[in-house]
């Protein structure tokens, strides 16, 4: 291959690894048994967008003994994504794959107090920003609890494979801004990435220990976001329940005795 | 580790204005050429850091980070951070990641520095 070909190939990769141009998350398909909502026509957010104090978290975990390239871990990490989440954590990635643009639809349930069992539904999403192979990056949407991205990665440090969790973000509006500092939230979302590595180097064999480093890149809130709250997926999952429930007994009484039987 | 794949060249074009040259790909590990170059134009008394993209190779997301940690820096500094020479590709990426509402883009270097001054 001659050094244009090359060149033009490489850009074609790298353009390919972002998300298309858009303005507003599409849904391009959901299991019946998600919710979706407070995904569809939201707008993504950054960081710039968020409420809260600005915070990067880095969790890493070395593969030791794993005899693969960052390449081959980053497959399998995308190809398992939804298995290595807590059980709290329901993950719907599209049929595609973790592919850029697409939307991975999120349930996960959270304490209402600290101390208290996950009871409290949360219905939100992210798309997929950027994905190569040896990355994946996933946008959240307006309302979701953080404003920003988390990147996903596998590299190679000192002839080790090197999994790692970077996420940058602030907290989307003051109630969630509120539960991270005084309710338990961000540690609840440390202990998620946590067991996501944990869960990685289990499946690859390894019993490895997860390092986390924190930084806060940004100590001030910003109030001009304080609206963000209008958008608050949490709110709006709680207020949608009692139509999701409705759903879900009219799916019952309307499946026929057979699949009652069999289902 | 993979090797940072870039060249950063500071240049002063007036008492408060300083155009940091970006010249190869923006990832990962760019951090510590970023952040050098922020700190030289910073140290030649700079109000305004103008980037200029037209020598970026390549740029992922992890780079996309970087240039939102760097902003949040500038901010803090009370510093104007402002780009120009991204090709329509980045231009589009820096709307999709809405980096556009905080760092104001320019077509070339002279109408960075016309209203930049």
């Amino acid at each position: 291959m001659g050094n244009l070909d090359q060149e033009v190939s490489e850009k074609r990769r790298s353009e390919d690894a972002w998300a298309p141009p858009t303005s507003r998350m599409k849904v391009s398909s959901a299991p019946v048994e998600a919710m979706n909502l407070n995904v569809e026509g939201r707008q993504p957010v950054s960081p710039l967008q968020g409420f809260g104090q600005m915070w990067q978290k880095t969790f890493k975990i070395r593969l030791s003994g794993v005899d693969m390239t960052p390449e081959e871990v980053m497959r399998i990490w995308k190809e398992n994504f939804p298995r290595f989440q807590p059980p709290e954590n329901r993950f719907y990635p599209p049929m595609s794959g973790i592919k850029p643009g697409e939307v991975v639809l999120i349930e996960g349930k959270v304490p209402p107090l600290p101390g208290m069992p996950n009871i409290l539904p949360v219905a939100t999403g992210v798309m997929i920003l950027y994905a190569d192979a040896e990355m994946f990056t996933v946008m959240c949407p307006e309302g979701h609890p953080l404003s920003g991205w988390n990147t996903f990665s596998a590299y190679e440090e000192d002839g080790v494979v090197v999994a790692q969790v970077q996420e940058q973000s602030r907290a989307s509006d003051p109630l969630y801004e509120f539960f991270n500092r005084y309710l338990g939230s961000s540690a609840q979302q440390d202990e998620i990435w946590t067991h996501v590595l944990t869960s990685l180097g289990a499946h690859l064999g390894v019993k490895g220990e997860v390092v986390m480093t924190k930084v806060l890149i940004d100590p001030k809130v910003q109030w001009s976001a304080a609206k963000n709250i209008w958008q608050n997926a949490a709110i709006r999952t709680v207020l949608y329940m009692p139509v999701a429930l409705k759903r879900s007994l009219f799916r019952r009484s309307s499946a026929s005795p057979e699949e009652e039987i069999s289902g | 580790m993979p090797q940072a794949n870039i060249t950063m060249k500071v240049r002063k074009t007036s008492d408060s204005t300083c155009i940091v040259d970006i010249i190869g790909e923006i990832n990962a590990f760019a951090e510590n050429a970023l952040m050098d170059a922020y700190t030289q134009a910073s140290s030649a008394g700079a109000k305004n850091i103008v980037l200029n993209f037209t020598g970026l190779e390549y740029m992922n997301s992890s780079g996309i980070g970087l240039l939102v940690t760097l902003l949040i820096r500038t901010n803090r500094q009370k510093q104007r951070l402002v780009a120009f020479g991204l090709t329509e590709h980045y231009q589009q990426i820096f709307e999709l990641t809405r980096l556009n509402e905080a760092i104001t883009i320019f077509p070339s270097e002279a109408e960075a520095l016309k209203t930049v001054g």
